[in-house]
């Protein structure tokens, strides 16, 4: 089962804890955090669903290449890092 | 006499109140972040803050007790742009501007007979309803559907954005907004339809034959006197003008050199009066001189007196963002912030001003509570 690791920057403004859930995409395994914290989607998509522009997503090392439709593959034994981009800081 | 302001800064938001006649700061929140604006609702004493992460967006929070603790609450989200809908491309720069919130800039109760309706207008130009206090929010699609919005473009942003919402206190239906840039807007259904207005602003930043086209204004800020309604004042990026219709005519005055600014302050109740704080304009924008001062005009804009007493008259680059500046119900407090963090208050209207802080982060917003 794919793990999902969020900043610890993004734990001082809402619900975001280390979570292992099923999706074979970024996006299907974000949709699955995300219905366990809603809040938390807001932070990480913007209104139309993709990436926010300073928000970074990788995948086993690898930053996603799909960043609007969120469909880069993810292996079961994946580890996805959800990240600062410091072009916004 | 005001004894409490709410002020939206660069790193935070502080609550200054005065006791035993001192202004302290009383109070910090979302130390850290920027605030944009700030919202103290007169009809249920909901503090409302719109805090903005650099990376993870803007969110909305509400205090029901005067700031002592904050909850999330819905922020406005643009839908999902529909399929097939074309773009609209900013004008100056041939790109398309997102449907996706980049920053509130402006945020307002309605009026009486609407508890709990809430005005929010955005960067990139869409405004927003609240029926219940924050919890949802709604897209106003007539406003960002009229065709006319593909003229709009940003102002000192790269998108064009809402910043002045003033709902009619004689009608809650009746709605003046304002965008930079993209002209001044009036709706007198509550946002079922609405017509560009705006006659008589000159935008000196266009071609000529493009000057006095409505739709490519860039009014910085625009206000009006409360028990006035129909006497409005707007600071241009071209200069400050007046409008005696509520909105629909503007008349530029010509007697006020420099009459660059952001901000524009009108009296609660007196309509010939009205404060501004000029810069030189628009390629410097500091104080004429390295003095700070202040416009005041009392006779509806045929004269305006500086004030400086209190205000520092050497190497002062001030600026007054255009939401940096209120003034108390009574007309007679007044509160300013600067981009360079200091903050003044003066209790006679202006004639004289006391500095409160030198040290704040550059302030945003500043709102009576």
């Amino acid at each position: 089962m794919p793990t999902v690791h969020f900043t610890a920057n993004l734990s001082r403004l809402t619900s975001a804890p280390v979570a292992s859930v099923d999706g074979a995409t970024v996006g299907l395994v974000l949709e699955c955090v995300f219905s366990r914290h809603p809040q938390l989607r807001g932070y990480v998509l913007d209104d139309q669903g993709a990436v926010r522009r300073h928000v970074v997503v990788f995948v086993d090392g690898a930053a996603v290449q799909d960043r609007v439709g969120l469909s880069d593959a993810v292996r079961p034994d994946s580890e996805i890092y959800v990240m600062q981009a410091l072009s916004g800081g | 006499m005001a004894n409490e302001v709410l002020i939206g800064t660069r790193k935070g938001l502080f609550v200054i109140q005065r006791k035993l006649g001192l202004w302290r700061i009383e109070r910090t929140s979302f130390s850290g972040a920027p605030v944009s604006m700030v919202l103290s609702d007169p009809r249920d004493g909901r503090w409302y803050a719109a805090v903005e992460h650099g990376h993870y967006g803007t969110k909305l929070h509400v205090s029901e007790d005067c700031g002592a603790t904050w909850s999330e609450v819905a922020c406005p989200a643009y839908p999902p742009k529909p399929e097939g809908t074309p773009d609209v491309l900013c004008p100056m720069r041939r790109k398309p501007v997102p449907w996706s919130l980049e920053k509130i800039w402006s945020l307002e109760a309605g009026g009486s007979s609407e508890p709990g309706t809430l005005w929010c207008g955005t960067i990139p130009g869409g405004l927003f309803r609240s029926a219940d206090s924050g919890r949802t929010w709604e897209l106003n699609r007539p406003l960002w559907d009229m065709p006319e919005r593909g003229k709009w473009f940003g102002g000192g942003y790269d998108w064009p954005g809402i910043h002045s919402i003033l709902v009619d206190p004689l009608d809650s239906q009746h709605l003046l907004i304002s965008v930079s840039c993209g002209g001044v807007w009036e709706t007198l259904d509550g946002g079922g339809a609405w017509r560009l207005v705006g006659q008589g602003l000159v935008a000196d930043y266009m071609p000529p034959e493009l000057a006095g086209d409505p739709a490519v204004q860039d009014p910085h800020r625009v206000v009006h006197c409360r028990a006035v309604p129909s006497r409005a004042w707007l600071q241009h990026h071209s200069g400050i003008f007046r409008s005696d219709d509520g909105g629909v005519t503007w008349h530029r005055m010509t007697s006020v050199k420099p009459d660059f600014g952001f901000v524009v302050v009108a009296h609660p109740t007196d309509p010939e009066t009205a404060w501004f704080v000029p810069g030189i304009k628009d390629d410097e924008r500091i104080p004429k001189d390295g003095a700070m001062s202040v416009w005041r005009t009392r006779d509806g804009g045929a004269t305006f007196e500086s004030l400086r007493f209190g205000l520092p008259q050497e190497h002062a680059y001030h600026l007054v963002y255009r939401h940096a500046m209120d003034v108390s119900p009574d007309g007679n407090t007044l509160v300013m912030g600067s981009t360079t963090g200091s903050l003044w208050v003066s209790d006679d209207g202006g004639d004289s001003w006391e500095r409160i802080s030198a040290e704040l982060p550059p302030v945003y917003c500043v709102r009576m509570a």
